[in-house]
């Protein structure tokens, strides 16, 4: 059972209070993109063995959508942001890079 | 290789058991092979089989990260059936279905075919129409089924409670000859009938590098050393991701984990295979009397083939309105494998941007049913770059928008 901290209310919030969303700061690409572009927004998904990003609602709780760090190799949950927001904070970069030295999601690392 | 018989159990017998040999080789790598298939589970086992029968091809190596059979193959809930809406996937899951019947005599390694019928029942007015839908679509297609009414669903499994206060049973789509068979032994067989082609399959050995010069495939680089190859199968189930990032593409797959658990052993009370769709759980008696019971997969990306617990609850909690004599049977074993789930919940079986380099994958909840039509597909694929089993389920659909939507017409649980 994952716990996930609601970065909204503050509950440590138990994986049943929550709902998985996918994957983070995805780009959107519209009907003028090229075919390339819409495909990868639509279907190409990262699928990373290790640090993941993604979007969480605390749909059994205060309701609201954020963003979540975790693993998906070892479950470990790094912390959790605004959804307010188009990348990770620096803070919690800072704790991944410390924790997972090489990491490496998309463009960040 | 000594065959299996009668007579051979009669020998041995009468001298102590002494003369039964390995079933496969344990080979060191050679310098290079005409084929390699990443990953023996079923698919890739059964790839490199229908390479060698169907093709001649028997230069191969089958390269597995831990043991064979160990991931999905020896996962599953066992289940074998071919009732699809979309005609790609009927024909593929019936090729299956169809190898499966003479399978064991194929390779002359019992894998306990049981043809004991699968239905699925439809428990909503919309699942009427649709399972009504799915049979006529069968029709045409040439697969067996039919649509049956609760009286018939009691008669086949007398232990469904019909009417069930959320979920009563309204019918089902009713396939005579689906059923299960025993998925070790479908590895284990598969990897019999390959070590004795000739064929190398080489067990704790990590695939860590794909080469690729000029834009085709070299060879793989491993925890055993340098390989090379002409053409590379990449048939690894939850971790096509990973591989793919080595071959330098992507694919439209997220890795999520499905579970399934066993109750504790129990007389004979079952002899269908029953899946609820709507509760999302499925059950069949194994042949050593425990109840197989797979539920839905959980909703984000995962590795670790551990599932969440209230997952299992909720099926199990489901299946109990429905069966109402399994609610005082105990848990025996519960587990989880990683599958490879796609948009439109259909396999890949494609070449790939990487000339020389095929992969199939993609099979998400519902491989182990496939794996002889998978294998025979993904085999004239690798060998003529061409197979109409396979033909439809390339890469390019995603981009072009030819999806084969099973996500929309089973739902879930296939």
């Amino acid at each position: 059972m994952l716990l996930i901290n609601c970065p909204y209310c503050g509950v440590a919030a138990e994986e049943t209070e929550l709902h998985a969303g996918g994957e983070a700061h995805l780009k959107r690409f519209g009907p003028d993109s090229s075919d390339d572009d819409f495909t990868g927004y639509l279907f190409h998904r990262e699928n990373p063995k290790g640090v993941h990003f993604e979007r969480w609602r605390h749909v059994n709780g205060c309701g609201k959508w954020f963003h979540a760090a975790r693993c998906t190799n070892t479950l470990e949950v790094f912390g959790t942001y605004s959804a307010q927001t188009t990348e990770p904070p620096k803070d919690l970069l800072d704790t991944l890079r410390a924790k997972r030295p090489g990491f490496k999601w998309r463009n960040i690392a | 290789m000594k065959r299996y018989s009668a007579f051979a159990v009669a020998r041995e017998a009468l001298r102590y058991q002494t003369g039964w040999e390995r079933a496969w080789r344990k080979p060191e790598p050679k310098k290079k092979y005409d084929v390699i298939i990443v990953g023996a589970g079923g698919h890739g086992l059964a790839t490199a089989y229908y390479l060698g029968k169907n093709f001649g091809i028997k230069n191969v190596a089958v390269i597995e990260k831990g043991w064979l059979g160990g991931g999905n193959t020896g996962r599953n809930t066992t289940i074998i059936r071919s009732n699809y809406l979309q005609d790609p996937s009927a024909a593929i899951y019936e090729k299956a279905r169809s190898l499966y019947e003479t399978l064991s005599q194929d390779l002359n390694y019992n894998i306990m075919f049981s043809p004991r019928g699968v239905m699925m029942l439809a428990q909503t007015e919309h699942e009427i129409r649709g399972y009504q839908r799915t049979a006529h679509a069968n029709n045409l297609q040439g697969v067996e089924t039919h649509f049956i009414s609760p009286a018939r669903v009691k008669e086949l499994c007398p232990i469904i409670e019909l009417k069930g206060p959320r979920y009563p049973v309204l019918g089902a789509l009713w396939q005579p000859r689906g059923g299960t068979a025993r998925h070790d032994a479908v590895a284990w067989g598969y990897a019999r009938a390959c070590s004795d082609m000739g064929m190398d399959i080489i067990q704790q050995c990590e695939v860590t590098a794909i080469r690729q010069e000029g834009g085709k495939v070299q060879g793989v680089t491993t925890t055993k050393g340098e390989i090379d190859c002409d053409k590379l199968g990449i048939v690894v189930a939850g971790h096509s991701g990973v591989l793919a990032e080595m071959a330098g593409f992507r694919l439209p797959i997220e890795s999520v984990a499905l579970q399934a658990l066993v109750s504790e052993p129990i007389k004979p009370c079952m002899d269908v295979v029953v899946m609820a769709n709507t509760v999302h759980g499925y059950m069949s008696q194994s042949d050593k009397g425990e109840m197989v019971i797979g539920g839905g997969a959980d909703g984000y990306n995962n590795y670790t083939q551990r599932g969440s617990f209230h997952h299992v609850e909720e099926t199990v909690r489901a299946l109990v309105e429905t069966f109402p004599m399994i609610s005082r049977l105990k848990m025996l074993r519960w587990w989880g494998g990683i599958v490879d789930m796609t948009g439109d919940r259909s396999p890949i079986l494609s070449k790939t941007p990487l000339e020389g380099c095929f992969i199939n994958c993609g099979w998400g909840t519902g491989g182990f049913k496939a794996i002889p039509g998978s294998g025979w597909g993904m085999a004239e694929l690798i060998a003529k770059g061409y197979s109409p089993l396979t033909a439809e389920f390339g890469l390019n659909r995603f981009r072009e928008g030819r999806f084969i939507d099973e996500s929309v017409a089973a739902g879930v649980a296939h």
